[in-house]
């Protein structure tokens, strides 16, 4: 039961961690149409900047100012490249943030190098907020959930009770009437992408001590990112919190239950192959539960878009 | 333009043989077999076989990307999957007496491909854009994730390893030399290319640029979109498994490497930097990024950051690929206006080579100067040895930047006007 509880706080970590990356892309997307494949690159950089800033200024002003630089680069790639290639069509953007994506990671080597950077929670954090049967929790790991569920709090407002979020949420629909009157589309379309941006650099920088600041934590995330969006339904903002937290769970879960295959199998009636070693089938018979934890969000979207290919919570068929 | 047919002579009837397309195929064919004798070494020939291995690949891709405009970031699964199957049948015709003679070992590759671009096409290839980059995203991900898992087929980290001179021999040859390897590639190049050629002139490959342009008004003529994308992924698949199979037989060995997202981003890369508008693009793209691989990779650390900048320069201000660029001039050259270019050009030329190799110096100096083992200070550049942390590098090499891209940008004006002119056609008077 204990061991539920942590499993359940450490997969709510881990996806509320994938919800400040997916809602950045999610209204990105829904506004632009177009899926901005360099987002996890941003969530890397914040994870570098912050890193940067630590080493003069310590954690708690890197915290602060590394999303806003995340942002500023974030509104310049908009108004200087996306806003260039858009002409040419989605196909050309989404190779355009590709290549972005590319691009930052080799930058990321080339200024910071290939190895793992010593870049680590503040000391104010460094102890154990509670346990549970045994197991710790860290104080950094509240710390994350905390940071994330205010922020999605703020989002929140902001898109549905403020002035400016009704404004976004009429040009995400139509751009064309919102601009008729006479607000400035591009400027919104600008700022909303670099808040996007910062977003996942924030979420870099709080992640960065736990999950490790190396030039392949861009990559590493960023396919689960995509894979979560197309659960949730693209577009769609509560299906994106959803599908965060259900892979959270999901991966969090597989990886810390040993269940052997062979044992499923041999519950359910089936004999292990005498001849093991040379068997077609010995890997199913090998496998374990956390082996296959990497895997299973994939799995979950290939079998969603399947059975329902507009995602959990997309409105149309996408 | 002669005309071999019989019965081309009625007007009406189209000509079976063009000559001017058929000359192409020939030249290239008798290239191919001529390269040997002129870079007989087996460096050249390992160059030139990994070469013919990307066109076939880049080819197979374009048909989904320029013919089908449907953008995969997973590519690299169905070459890989072919070429691990191809390992996998190597082994059987060592081990299990299997008769299959080494020159047909890219069809199985490519009917392995074909097989698997079936199961997954049927639910990818539902829409086209976004979400089937997307799903192709996922599914390749899937797949190299698997591979560390499913160690029977995949061979888990070390992966899977074969020897292709183990199968029955015609005419002596065993295929233990590079050369005759070699042959074995452009011979699988020259007709996978041909059959691609072809299949992009059918009303099939028709179909699939309508749907392409506009998938409504394909359907409103009677195809379903989502089957002519399915034929389109399903085509590729089969050509994708070909460079596996032959990826099996030159290097006899396949990693999880080959499945995975950089492969599959370097394969859209070659193809983007081609030209996806063109049939020649990928092959410009493949032969161009493979020699820039192999004499970037050699002298300095840092090629893939110069590969990067070149592809999204590309994509922000070519986004027609070389190939496109080879094409814009096509119009001053049938005007006869040619040489109106010619004194821009060279005017640009030596300010723009400066500016280009001016900022690669600088950023070999600034990588040398942060990541290079503490005292060794000295680097060469150009043939040029110098101490990277002292002042006087810096300097000249940014003088000689802002002075190259003052020139070029004080030139650009009259190469745009001489650019302008060369493209007008004056009204007869």
């Amino acid at each position: 039961m204990s061991l539920i509880i942590v499993n359940l706080l450490d997969g709510l970590v881990t996806g509320l961690l994938l919800f400040m990356l997916c809602s950045g892309l999610t209204l990105i997307f829904s506004m632009m149409g177009v899926l901005n494949f360099a987002h996890a690159s941003f969530y890397m950089l914040g994870a570098y900047f912050a890193y940067q800033i630590s080493t003069y200024l310590g954690f708690w002003v890197g915290l602060l100012v590394a999303p806003f630089v995340v942002g500023l680069a974030g509104a310049l790639v908009e108004r200087y490249g996306l806003r260039r290639v858009h002409k040419y069509g989605h196909v050309p953007e989404l190779i355009f943030t590709f290549g972005l994506a590319l691009l930052i990671e080799e930058l990321v080597q080339f200024i910071w190098g290939k190895s793992q950077m010593a870049y680590e929670q503040p000391p104010a954090l460094d102890f154990t907020a509670f346990a549970i049967a045994g197991n710790a929790f860290p104080a950094y790991k509240m710390f994350m959930i905390f940071i994330a569920m205010g922020i999605f709090l703020l989002l929140l407002y902001i898109l549905t009770r403020t002035r400016i979020g009704m404004i976004i949420q009429a040009a995400l629909s139509y751009p064309h009437t919102v601009q008729n009157l006479g607000h400035n589309v591009p400027l919104i379309f600008m700022g909303v992408f670099g808040v996007g941006t910062a977003l996942a650099g924030l979420a870099g920088v709080i992640a960065g001590p736990a999950l490790g600041t190396f030039p392949g934590m861009a990559f590493q995330l960023g396919s689960i990112v995509f894979v979560t969006i197309v659960i949730g339904g693209l577009g769609s903002l509560w299906g994106a919190l959803f599908a965060s937290l259900l892979i959270g769970w999901l991966q969090t879960f597989a990886a810390s239950y040993n269940i052997r295959f062979a044992d499923i199998f041999e519950f359910f009636g089936f004999t292990p192959p005498v001849d093991m070693a040379n068997s077609a089938l010995r890997d199913l018979w090998t496998l374990t539960v956390p082996q296959i934890g990497p895997i299973l969000p994939y799995l979950l979207m290939v079998a969603v878009l399947v059975i329902r290919p507009q995602g959990l919570f997309g409105r149309r068929e996408t | 333009m002669s005309v071999v047919s019989e019965n081309a002579s009625e007007a009406t009837q189209s000509p079976l043989i063009v000559w001017s397309q058929i000359l192409p195929w020939i030249m290239a064919s008798v290239l191919l077999a001529a390269l040997p004798f002129v870079f007989g070494s087996g460096s050249a020939l390992t160059i030139m076989n990994q070469m013919a291995i990307t066109i076939i690949f880049a080819l197979a891709y374009n048909m989904l990307l320029g013919q089908g405009g449907m953008l995969s970031f997973g590519h690299a699964v169905y070459m890989g999957l072919g070429g691990f199957f191809c390992v996998h049948l190597m082994n059987m015709v060592e081990y299990d007496n299997l008769w299959l003679p080494l020159p047909f070992l890219p069809l199985f590759g490519g009917l392995f491909g074909l097989m698997f671009a079936t199961i997954i096409g049927l639910f990818s290839t539902r829409r086209a854009g976004t979400v089937f980059a997307m799903i192709s995203l996922g599914v390749g991900e899937l797949i190299a994730a698997s591979s560390i898992i499913v160690v029977a087929f995949f061979g888990g980290e070390e992966g899977v390893s074969g020897d292709r001179t183990m199968g029955p021999t015609a005419l002596g040859i065993d295929f233990a030399s590079q050369k005759e390897v070699y042959y074995l590639t452009a011979f699988w190049l020259v007709l996978s290319a041909l059959a691609m050629f072809l299949f992009s002139r059918t009303p099939m490959g028709r179909i699939a640029n309508a749907v392409r342009d506009n998938e409504e008004r394909a359907e409103f003529l009677g195809y379903s979109q989502r089957y002519v994308r399915l034929i389109s992924f399903c085509a590729s698949g089969f050509f994708c498994g070909i460079a596996g199979g032959l990826f099996a037989i030159n290097f006899e060995i396949l990693t999880q490497e080959n499945l995975d997202l950089t492969s599959s981003g370097i394969i859209l890369l070659i193809t983007f930097l081609g030209g996806v508008g063109f049939f020649i693009g990928p092959i410009i793209g493949a032969i161009v990024f493979t020699m820039l691989q192999t004499v970037l990779s050699l002298y300095t650390e840092i090629w893939q950051l110069y590969l990067g900048v070149l592809f999204l320069m590309t994509v922000m201000f070519f986004p027609a690929g070389l190939t496109g660029l080879l094409a814009m001039h096509s119009l001053p050259y049938r005007l006869g206006k040619f040489s109106l270019l010619l004194v821009p050009y060279a005017k640009m030329a030596l300010p723009a080579l400066v500016l280009v190799l001016s900022s690669a110096s600088l950023l070999e100096l600034l990588f040398h100067a942060r990541h290079a083992s503490v005292g060794e200070n000295e680097m060469t550049l150009f043939g040029i040895t110098f101490d990277s942390h002292a002042l006087t590098p810096w300097i000249v090499l940014v003088v000689l930047l802002v002075g190259s891209f003052m020139i070029v940008k004080r030139q650009a004006p009259s190469l745009y006007d001489a650019w302008q002119s060369a493209n007008h056609m004056e009204p007869r008077s």
